[in-house]
């Protein structure tokens, strides 16, 4: 019986692995980047369009604009597809076919990032560049990148949340003369809804942390970009550049980026655990 | 338009958008398998690079990558394992059960780069690791545990009630129920998440860089650098140092990806036919 007790204490220890691994990563990042933006000031932090790392001036306004294009444009290209997807798996296509495409979109998910970002650089990029203008790496770039890559998140969660729609919702629908179609738009997705935005905050999350494929396409030029063709650096590309290299300040400042990105992280991880509470209880 | 115009408009495009997402994941792995099968051979895989990878093969890259997994799984299983365990037999929903699992959710869903620099940091600046196999498995085994947690939790959650009820009734212990009934019956789902955990760690590169450095050597202990496959795929192509190597350790990378997505729809079809 002692030993029953040493076990159970010990698989309570080991059940916050994850929470403490949580609360040393905060801890430390804003230990790292804090001084820096507190040095700074907020303001100036956040709102300085100028980064000189080798004058002492850090600001990331650019790099949060360069993060909202590609995360936008990711969420309008990713968004009605993957939602798309999760409605022809669902609704439409043959149960054989159903079986073949969840496995293969996971696939999406296990291929690395730097993969997607080569694949992009040497396919994307080239065709941007010659049918569309601008010098080919762009926001516009990252954003398709992106796309693709959240949309393994998207699909399974609005998969999931459609699915469990109750079968007598859409029967009603069918039986008061709706067609398939009707009961799709009107019943079925408004019913999973907050399933859907759930997907969609998660994705977006994906899409603002995203690194390495982001890097390779983007082109990382610090400037407010006016245009989806512009070159843009995100927060994120910015700190796996400069990490290679930074030091003192410059380093502290971009662990100060990290924790920007860390607060943006965490209040959608809130606000996607909120939305999903809620569809469970109803 | 019509109701029945409508109906027929959506339906064609769902199926447009299912199979331009097929069709975008094939031509994904065909171009890189395309570009980087004809580079591949056993000289490649088994030799050491030379000149910073423009020659040679990506042998030590190979070895990295296998070392860094093995370090994360090692200590990932167990705490993630253990954690499922908790949630599952020891313990009713709770106020602290709600933390655990918000804990991992938002570890989940914390961005590689976060967990780079923050391994930087900790790992191989505060703990004086340095650049090693320790401080980049310890940063991985971080980045999996979600993934643990979760399917061990699911794959435990699905073995019968009564199966715990008969192992109580012949006088077993918690612990020796656990061990003899659940972990046997979660086993495939368990071994899911572990897949899906090897998988990531394969391909991880932002957080992997910074912890585990990026040096071309042969790994002689723990404590040694090394660069991963997926850091050296990025390398190459990044600073342009030789696209067929590149695309040749692309190719190695995807095959590894492709193994991996087999095994685990080997398993969740066991588990199915299970049940």
């Amino acid at each position: 019986m002692v030993r029953e007790r040493i076990i159970r204490y010990l698989l309570l220890l080991v059940a916050f692995s994850a929470l403490g691994s949580l609360a040393l990563i905060t801890l430390f990042i804003f230990k790292e980047g804090l001084p820096l933006i507190v040095k700074v000031g907020l303001w100036r932090f956040i709102f300085g369009s100028d980064w000189s790392p080798s004058r002492g001036s850090f600001g990331i306004l650019s790099m949060i604009i360069g993060s909202l294009w590609v995360t936008t444009g990711a969420l309008i290209f990713g968004v009605p597809l993957g939602v798309t997807v999760a409605i022809f798996t669902t609704e439409f296509a043959p149960p054989a076919l159903t079986a073949a495409v969840r496995p293969l979109v996971q696939l999406l998910a296990g291929i690395p990032s730097v993969i997607y970002g080569f694949v992009g650089l040497t396919v994307l990029v080239p065709g941007i560049q010659r049918y569309l203008g601008g010098p080919g790496p762009s926001a516009l770039a990252g954003a398709m990148v992106l796309a693709i890559m959240i949309l393994p998140t998207i699909v399974s969660i609005s998969e999931d949340s459609i699915r469990a729609v109750p079968r007598e919702y859409r029967d009603g629908a069918l039986a008061l003369g709706a067609t398939q179609w009707q009961t799709i738009w009107r019943v079925v997705v408004p019913a999973a809804r907050s399933g859907i935005m759930t997907s969609v905050i998660l994705g977006m999350g994906r899409a603002i942390g995203e690194t390495m494929a982001v890097i390779m396409v983007v082109g990382n030029a610090l400037a407010i970009p006016f245009s989806p063709l512009q070159s843009v650096t995100t927060l994120t590309s910015n700190i796996g550049l400069e990490m290679a290299y930074a030091t003192g300040d410059h380093r502290r400042a971009l662990f100060a980026t990290g924790v920007v990105l860390f607060v943006i992280i965490m209040a959608l991880s809130m606000s996607a655990s909120a939305m999903s509470r809620r569809s469970t209880r109803r | 338009m019509s109701a029945k115009t409508s109906q027929r408009v959506a339906k064609t495009l769902s199926w447009v958008a299912g199979l331009s997402t097929l069709l975008l994941l094939f031509f994904l792995l065909f171009y890189v398998l395309w570009r980087g099968l004809p580079v591949l051979n056993l000289h490649f895989l088994l030799s050491n690079p030379e000149s910073m990878g423009r020659s040679g093969g990506i042998f030590p890259t190979i070895v990295g990558t296998a070392a860094l997994t093995l370090v994360a799984i090692v200590i990932a299983v167990p705490a993630g394992v253990g954690t499922a365990i908790y949630l599952t037999e020891y313990t009713q929903e709770s106020t602290l059960t709600r933390l655990i699992r918000f804990g991992t959710d938002s570890l989940a869903g914390v961005p590689s780069i976060i967990f780079g620099l923050f391994g930087f940091v900790f790992f191989v600046i505060t703990l004086k690791m340095s650049w090693s196999i320790l401080a980049g498995g310890l940063t991985l085994a971080m980045m999996i545990l979600p993934t643990v947690v979760r399917t061990s939790e699911e794959a435990i959650r699905a073995v019968p009630h009564d199966l715990r009820q008969a192992s109580f009734a012949l006088g077993a212990t918690r612990w020796q129920m656990v061990t003899t009934v659940v972990l046997p019956g979660a086993l495939p789902g368990i071994v899911t998440g572990i897949v899906l955990g090897i998988g990531r760690s394969i391909g991880e590169t932002a957080a992997v860089i910074l912890t585990a450095g990026s040096s071309l050597g042969l790994p002689t202990s723990l404590l040694s650098p090394v660069r991963t496959m997926a850091v050296h795929f990025y390398i190459l192509a990044r600073e342009g140092i030789s696209d067929q190597a590149a695309w040749g350790t692309g190719a190695v990378l995807v095959v590894a990806v492709l193994l991996v997505n087999v095994v685990i729809n080997w398993l969740i079809g066991r588990m199915v036919v299970r049940r």
